[in-house]
């Protein structure tokens, strides 16, 4: 056992906060809010780093990695608020042609989540197929197919959506199996990127916390919001070792009960994003609620990630029936 | 990223479990409460019981009659202990969680060929004496004084919250040794031999109504600077070490109790009626019980990831205070939520029509402790926003 991140682990997670850093800086994501939030450049750099190919093996011209490892990615493209459909093309990597080499844009919806309808699609505009997980099975639409009725103004200024009354069939692709795998790697994926922001709004609010003088001292010195910034921490730790537990599980699933591992983790990074990015914001005082800083983003992002796969309140029923439902030693990891 | 158990620890984990299926169920029930002498001899019982089989001190030095072995079969033990509802620790506590990791890491040999055996194998309990009436959350401020004479130090003070002072054979007890120094300059770490001249114990009830804390007065109490630990006047840095593994690893076992405690409390509300209907027909009361149990999950494997830092250090992390922090007060809310299903059969302080009533009365009440031990939860919070943060100190 050492549930470290290794060295080279450390180092590919560095390579993408690099690019990251480099590409999505607040003016970058100013920027792509008159692009609908999608920006072509920006999605082939994200596939020439390898983005969608982690998980595809070698002789197809992958990185052959784990779930674990792209765990690690995930949490990166999460802390830059990287926008677009990047879990779901991930997971299509090899459903799509194309999709691993960032030629096809893939988007999806889990309809077996409890919050399926009505059904929002993200990023209408920008999508070449659809992944659509069903209780028992698995399906892709092209784009042309789908009939959509568009909506003006979306929470996230970088996400649009468009409302669908009711989907096509499709092409389907897998059965039930397939569905609950890639139901789980999804969760694992997006759990990372809520930890991302978890992560992301605790940086930020501490370093206004040093930084910001009131009373004659900084604000970070007052107990007050210490004590606010100290809670920040620890769900960001929880939610930290949580998701690298799902990617862990996903990649070794002798090793503990998967299925509540993930949904544990998608409950924790997203309890911890959705409380941290409000913390932020409160921090910042009157510029927190503005448009003129980061922080509106993250929360806002925080609504579409969160009910990607189902929500806070979907886990902790799904994770409290299965306690009753399944046999032998209550284990986590 | 692994976490998995290696073979060779899945093979300890086959050789503990199945000797500790006899051993428990071989090992007589327990005493009463509040029989503290005859709660020493079964608490140090079964912790020979368990160095004679080789299971104390799994991660102790091999040198000092410990496992040697690494720290995830340190967690192995934890749960195959827990799973088979073995012997709680009790009055070893102390002397084995932190009073004999500390000796590990800052005493001298003969301090540790003193003491560490001993601890070990039962012969040894050690009790705590850190907090004062004056200094609580203010540890630093502390005023129980040891002067110099000779080759001794002549101590005097009053300590407070001491588990188990009353059948403990030494004190890990912190002294001002300096009262002109800054205060966390001037305090030292002692050995205390509890039968010593001039020691007063005066028992104190918890709210519980259990008495196993005491407040103990020093009245000129002499012992040689040789039980010194860590240089004079280097106390504060010793007590933190003391501290890193009271807060870090000391409450793992309870850790895996409380899944078991979360199970009981399923079992509870499908048996409980409320309103027509199961308790656990309400999904507010399942989504409750679900979220608890993904905490629960999360914490453990935040433990996972502390443990893989601490085979690196030796002693661990500032994160301690974080699993401390979301431990305790994830063990309240286990038990407030289950003292709610039980409804009126949580009036009582045993078994109500085949309802665990006991164990989630005495469980609510017991973990309003956890809170204030060990340094409270904003003493807690303070340290992360310090030392982890960065912040500046307040004022």
């Amino acid at each position: 056992m050492d549930f470290q991140p290794s060295p080279e682990q450390l180092g590919l997670q560095e390579g993408i906060r690099n690019f990251c850093t480099g590409n999505l800086d607040l003016a970058a994501l100013r920027g792509l809010e008159d692009k609908g939030g999608f920006d072509p450049g920006l999605w082939r750099g994200l596939a020439d780093l390898g983005v969608f190919q982690l998980r595809l093996e070698d002789g197809a011209g992958g990185l052959a990695l784990g779930a674990a490892d792209a765990a690690l990615v995930f949490e990166e493209l999460g802390r830059a608020l990287c926008p677009g459909p990047l879990a779901w093309t991930e997971l299509a990597r090899r459903l799509v042609e194309g999709a691993s080499q960032g030629a096809r844009v893939v988007g999806g919806i889990d309809l077996a989540a409890a919050n399926a309808t009505p059904i929002v699609i993200e990023h209408p505009d920008s999508l070449d197929s659809l992944l659509v997980l069903l209780p028992d099975g698995v399906r892709i639409l092209e784009a042309e197919e789908i009939e959509s009725q568009a909506i003006g103004r979306s929470i996230d200024p970088l996400t649009p959506v468009a409302y669908v009354a009711s989907l096509p069939p499709g092409r389907e692709v897998g059965g039930r199996d397939e569905a609950q795998r890639l139901r789980l790697e999804g969760m694992g994926l997006v759990s990372a990127q809520l930890l991302g922001i978890a992560e992301a709004t605790l940086t930020i609010a501490l370093d206004y916390a040093k930084e910001r003088e009131q009373f004659g001292r900084p604000i970070g010195s007052f107990q007050a919001l210490k004590h606010m910034l100290s809670d920040m921490f620890a769900r960001q730790e929880l939610a930290r070792a949580s998701v690298y537990a799902a990617g862990a599980l996903l990649d070794w699933p002798e090793a503990g009960d998967v299925e509540r591992t993930v949904r544990g983790a998608k409950l924790l990074a997203g309890d911890a994003a959705m409380k941290n990015a409000r913390a932020c914001i409160q921090i910042h005082g009157g510029m927190g609620y503005t448009w003129e800083v980061s922080d509106h983003y993250y929360l806002k992002r925080c609504q579409v990630w969160n009910s990607t796969f189902g929500d806070v309140e979907d886990q902790s029923l799904e994770i409290a029936e299965a306690l009753v439902a399944g046999p032998g030693e209550n284990r986590g990891i | 990223m692994d976490p998995r158990y290696s073979e060779s620890d899945q093979r300890f984990r086959r050789q503990l479990r199945s000797w500790l299926e006899e051993a428990v169920r071989t090992y007589p029930d327990p005493p009463g409460e509040e029989d503290w002498a005859l709660r020493r001899e079964y608490d140090t019982g079964w912790q020979r019981k368990l160095y004679e089989a080789g299971y104390a001190g799994i991660s102790w030095p091999a040198e000092f009659g410990g496992r040697g072995a690494p720290l995830s079969e340190q967690l192995v033990y934890y749960e195959e202990i827990a799973r088979a509802r073995a012997p709680y620790i009790g009055v070893n506590f102390v002397g084995m969680l932190h009073g004999g990791p500390t000796l590990i890491v800052e005493g001298t040999s003969e301090q540790k060929r003193a003491h560490l055996d001993r601890i070990l194998c039962g012969e040894e309990v050690w009790c705590q004496g850190f907090s004062e009436p004056g200094a609580g959350s203010d540890l630093a401020s502390l005023q129980t004084r040891a002067l110099r004479d000779g080759d001794d130090y002549i101590i005097r003070g009053h300590k407070t919250w001491t588990s188990f002072a009353q059948v403990a054979d030494f004190c890990e007890l912190l002294v001002r040794t300096d009262a002109d120094a800054p205060k966390h300059r001037g305090i030292t770490w002692l050995i205390v031999p509890m039968d010593a001249a001039g020691i007063e114990i005066r028992p104190l009830r918890t709210l519980v109504g259990s008495g196993e804390f005491s407040e103990v007065f020093f009245d000129d109490v002499r012992v040689p600077i040789s039980n010194r630990v860590g240089a004079e006047n280097e106390g504060w840095r010793v007590a933190n070490v003391t501290l890193r593994f009271e807060r870090g690893t000391s409450f793992a076992s309870e850790m895996v109790e409380l899944r078991q405690l979360v199970g009981e409390l399923v079992d509870a509300s499908r048996r409980v009626t409320r309103g027509g209907a199961r308790a656990w027909d309400d999904s507010g009361l399942r989504r409750e019980v679900g979220r608890l149990q993904a905490e629960l999950d999360g914490l453990w494997a935040m433990l996972k990831l502390s443990v893989s830092q601490a085979s690196q250090s030796g002693v661990p992390g500032l994160g301690g205070s974080a699993l401390k922090l979301i431990y305790s007060e994830l063990y309240q809310r286990i038990a407030e939520l289950g003292l709610r299903v039980l409804g009126r059969a949580g009036l009582a302080r045993e078994d109500v029509a085949g309802l665990p009533a006991e164990r989630f009365v005495f469980g609510s009440m017991q973990s309003l402790s956890l809170t204030i031990a060990a340094g409270t939860s904003q003493i807690q919070r303070n340290i992360i926003a310090e030392r982890i943060l960065g912040l500046p100190k307040e004022g």
